[in-house]
């Protein structure tokens, strides 16, 4: 009994916490945190639970094409100089049918854009596309990093020499040049279809991406291989693999799920830039780059200056998803780190 | 210090060696080349036969695309690369190193300018939200800087070319020079204002996107200047709130700034490819980016290595200016 009193005594002085309670808890401390939380929570509802509810209720997806005939007026000014001397002007008014680029409409929440596809239901789709991508490429460059970065780190010498040199490369390639290179190769080989080519150049993005996080981890292993608790592990006689993936990588954790968190909006942004550039998903497909890309003034003004429901909110849509990250990853990065003051 | 700098440089000449060689496997592997696109109309209607386009190739040294041919073409740029010539631009009509030394200082005054303003606004906002961490003002810094990191160029640029330039009028939507007005001989003034009036809004969209970054790297660096020790013996010894930040924690925070400056150096030089490309300025980015877009190999592999070149240098004085800024860092 009394043993039992005591026990109560001390779990009601000091409440134990685990460490990754103490993160969230920090965590949601936040306000920004919590805010980019539901930022990230709005935009995945409306990528991935969005088509599904849009495909159950009105049967359609991303490419179906609605005409909407729309009677718009056009005028035109003239001015001629007349016989007697005195300059006339006159204008000619004609009236043309327009089955796209709807307006906005109870139906179509957004209107429908230059091929008479409704745009709030293909800024679900490129979102969707937008989200799985850019997790895709974070995983593998995660994987690939920590994989070269925990070799060089642990080994050393002449392993880490060759590693960090090939990582030195492709630190050093420009990225964006390289991408529009690979991407027009990948287009042009007729063996991949179309909707393929993304992927190609995600995996890509990946190679040149991966160099980061290596550096990342290597960095803090050559920290970690010094403490004392490593000593242990090595007293203990534990293989090398055992080491690296059990008792390093572990505590290289919290920062590379805040690289990884941050980096995610970074590859969210390339591939936006690459479909703006037209070498993203092909057409029929929709992806939010491409969506703004219709307002590329060189491709003519119409649509910059009078359509804004065909490009703005796909550009939100992309702020709120890099930004929902980028809060996320900064909580993060307060929450882990064991100096912060609050 | 001598031995130190030689064996970095030694280490930069065998990456840049590596960033070529793939760079040149990649621009081989382009198969619309740009002999293939010039080509195109007159094999169609005839007045060009399959053997003359080959013939074409081989003058150019791409026609052979198999794994030897690329090497033996790859060697044989890298030797003229060796004596300082990289070859001749198909595009632009010109030796490569003359057409980017042409284009290149449009870029860099763009770039020049907004990292210049971008470093005036940015420093006193993070130290400011740095002293008055987690306030009102923190917040509200905090979420814009993070916004203007968040957008995409191209949108931010659409968006103002909307507003200022289609709704308000008060900026020219795209290039650099006006096309309706004719200037007299020695008109300094007004081409140069003219131009200046055309990179305003490329300017803004350049700022906006760059502030943020700065801005969360000097606050990051003063929050850590701010916890040190000698900081609390500074207000220990009863120094003014406006000495000990201005004073004290400032100059400390000026050292990763300033050797984040030399890392710009890609980005001064190298243009930005979108940027440019949207609003039309004839500058390297956008002369790359259509270069690239339409398989001009030289000049492809001439502004890549150009731009590996200065990022592999700005990594260098980076590393060096640590040594020069703060006395503790000793090299290897």
């Amino acid at each position: 009994m009394a043993e039992n009193e005591k026990k109560q005594a001390a779990t009601e002085t000091y409440r134990v916490i685990s460490p990754s309670r103490m993160v969230a808890k920090r965590f949601f401390r936040s306000k920004l945190s919590i805010v980019g939380l539901c930022m990230l929570l709005f935009v995945f509802l409306f990528s991935f639970v969005g088509p599904i509810i849009v495909k159950y209720t009105w049967g359609y997806g991303q490419t179906e094409v609605f005409y909407i005939p729309r009677v718009s007026t056009m005028y035109s000014v003239q001015s001629f100089d007349a016989p007697d001397g005195n300059t006339y002007e006159f204008y000619d008014e004609s009236l043309s049918t327009v089955n796209f680029k709807a307006p906005p409409s109870a139906e179509h929440w957004l209107g429908t854009d230059t091929s008479g596809m409704d745009i709030f239901v293909r800024l679900m789709y490129g979102g969707r596309i937008s989200l799985l991508l850019s997790f895709l490429v974070i995983v593998m460059e995660t994987l690939l990093g920590v994989f070269f970065g925990g070799l060089a780190g642990y080994f050393g010498k002449w392993v880490d020499q060759i590693i960090m040199r090939v990582v030195d490369v492709f630190y050093c390639l420009p990225g964006l040049p390289i991408l529009l290179i690979l991407s027009a190769t990948i287009s042009s080989i007729e063996s991949i279809p179309a909707e393929h080519r993304i992927y190609y150049v995600m995996a890509f993005l990946t190679l040149i991406g991966w160099a980061g996080t290596a550096r990342l981890v290597r960095g803090q292993i050559l920290m970690l291989r010094e403490q004392e608790y490593m000593m242990a592990a090595e007293a203990t006689g534990l293989p090398a693999w055992r080491k690296i993936f059990k008792h390093l990588i572990p505590n290289v954790m919290p920062q590379l799920i805040v690289s990884m968190t941050l980096g995610l909006g970074g590859i969210i942004l390339y591939e936006s830039t690459l479909s703006y550039l037209g070498l993203g998903v092909p057409f029929p497909n929709a992806a939010w780059g491409s969506m703004i890309a219709l307002a590329d003034p060189s491709k003519g003004q119409e649509i910059l200056a009078n359509y804004p429901n065909m490009w703005v909110p796909a550009g939100i849509l992309i702020i709120i998803a890099v930004l929902g990250f980028n809060f996320v990853g900064d909580g993060l990065r307060d929450a882990f780190d064991p100096k912060a003051r609050k | 210090m001598v031995k130190y700098v030689l064996k970095r440089l030694g280490l930069a000449v065998i990456i840049l060696l590596g960033v070529s060689i793939l760079i040149y496997m990649l621009a081989m592997l382009m198969p619309a080349d740009y002999i293939d696109r010039q080509t195109a109309a007159a094999l169609q209607n005839g007045s060009m036969t399959q053997e003359d386009v080959q013939h074409l190739k081989e003058l150019y040294g791409l026609a052979d695309k198999s794994f030897t041919g690329i090497i033996k073409s790859y060697a044989s740029w890298l030797g003229n690369v060796a004596k300082g010539d990289f070859g001749f631009s198909f595009l632009y009509g010109a030796p490569v190193t003359e057409v980017i030394g042409q284009y290149m200082w449009i870029s860099f005054i763009l770039a020049f300018l907004s990292y210049f303003l971008e470093i005036i606004i940015a420093i006193p906002l993070g130290i400011k939200s740095a002293v008055k961490q987690y306030g009102v003002y923190d917040y509200s810094v905090t979420v814009l800087a993070m916004m203007g990191i968040s957008l995409p160029s191209f949108f931010l640029s659409a968006l103002m070319m909307n507003v200022f330039s289609i709704k308000l009028g008060w900026f020219p939507l795209q290039g650099l020079t006006s096309a309706t007005i004719i200037f007299e001989e020695g008109d300094w003034l007004g081409i140069f204002l003219d131009k200046a009036w055309h990179l305003v809004l490329p300017l803004t969209v350049c700022i906006l996107l760059g502030v943020g970054g700065t801005m969360r790297y000097t606050r990051t660096n003063m929050l850590e200047v701010l916890n040190s020790d000698y900081i609390r013996t500074a207000r220990a010894k009863g120094l003014s709130e406006h000495t000990v930040v201005y004073k004290h924690a400032f100059r400390n925070t000026l050292i990763p700034i300033v050797t984040t400056v030399a890392g710009m150096i890609p980005g001064l030089f190298g243009g930005m490819m979108i940027l440019e490309s949207v609003f039309s300025i004839p500058g390297i980015g956008m002369m790359a980016y259509r270069a690239t877009t339409q398989g001009d190999i030289p000049f492809i592999m001439g502004y890549n290595m150009f731009l590996s070149v200065l990022s592999v240098l700005g990594i260098l004085i980076s590393d060096l200016l640590y040594v020069v800024v703060d006395p503790r860092v000793k090299l290897k």
